[in-house]
């Protein structure tokens, strides 16, 4: 049986923006490289380089929107990510 | 003088910098991250701690308080305004200053006396200094390796912005040791170290950072 909330979802969808946050190639990641030191001591032998970014997962009630999509990367470009030390993408969940 | 000094949620090191503000010889005056309302001071201090936990990037919530809008509108009109340690954070997230501060780069919190050479007295925070003085004054911090692209950085050291270097070690993995720094104009400054901590004799290193708070006076009667 559906509850209240699965109901209110199913009549108004949910969108999801998702946004990708990573420093710069040229930045040093300290955080990525920490990573990337306990690799081999876990026995994975494989990796060449770690990076460590941010995921934020934006939510909207409706369709995402060019209008939406707009306001999202105003987003990414304000707050979520600093243009200085930092690139971002913007890509929508199915 | 009356200079501000910023409470944000997270701050720490606000009552000590008011005090160094009475200390060097200016009225303080507390100022509420909440309040688009600098209350007529003539200077503005941004504090050490972690505003708003450092979350997101440190400073990068804090760029938006209500009072860094009136903050930001007056030092771009020349209001001086000095940032230290997450103060200095702030002030690069507001783009007040070039580049930015990323974690250190041995990824550890580092805690020591260090030694500095004041490479710029023009600016209102250095003027009681004499060019090229070496002070030593605590540095705290976790995220305070100072980055730039090239370009910004060779910006920077061109146009003499530098205010002060990192000397006998580099702490923290910032790039041509710097410690501090200053706008275009000369009248935001923004500093990793903390001057604040080392105003009186019974606490801390020493009285080195006291000029960072008798500057402002020296220049008023100038």
């Amino acid at each position: 049986m559906l509850g209240p909330r699965s109901a209110v979802t199913r009549l108004r969808p949910v969108a999801r923006v998702v946004v990708s946050v990573m420093p710069k190639p040229e930045i040093l990641d300290p955080q990525g490289k920490a990573v990337l030191g306990a690799l081999p001591r876990l026995g994975f032998t494989g990796a060449t380089d770690v990076r460590q970014g941010k995921r934020f997962e934006i939510d909207f009630a409706g369709e995402v929107t060019d209008a939406v999509l707009a306001e999202v990367r105003q987003m990414a470009e304000t707050i979520l990510s600093n243009p200085v030390i930092e690139n971002y993408a913007v890509s929508v969940e199915q | 003088m009356k200079v501000g000094v910023v409470t944000f949620p997270g701050s720490l090191d606000d009552v000590d910098a008011q005090r160094a503000v009475r200390i060097g010889g200016n009225e303080a005056v507390a100022l509420w991250h909440g309040d688009a309302d600098l209350k007529g001071v003539d200077a503005v201090i941004l504090p050490g701690g972690f505003s708003y936990g450092d979350y997101l990037r440190c400073g990068a919530i804090s760029r938006f308080a209500p009072v860094m809008t009136e903050v930001i509108a007056k030092a771009q009109q020349g209001m001086p305004v000095l940032g230290i340690c997450n103060g200095f954070q702030i002030l690069c997230e507001s783009h007040l200053l070039p580049g930015a501060l990323i974690r250190n780069h041995h990824r550890k919190f580092v805690c020591r006396d260090q030694l500095l050479r004041i490479e710029n007295n023009r600016t209102p925070w250095t003027s009681a200094y004499d060019q090229g003085q070496e002070i030593r004054i605590v540095l705290k911090n976790g995220e305070g390796g100072f980055v730039a692209d090239a370009a910004t950085l060779a910006r920077i050291e061109g146009e003499g912005q530098v205010v002060a270097r990192y000397l006998e070690m580099n702490p923290n993995g910032s790039l041509n040791d710097i410690a501090g720094l200053t706008n275009e104009r000369g009248n935001v400054v923004g500093l990793m170290p903390h001057p604040e901590h080392a105003v009186e004799e019974l606490t801390g290193s020493g009285l080195d950072g006291l000029g960072f708070f008798t500057s402002l006076v020296e220049r008023s009667f100038a």
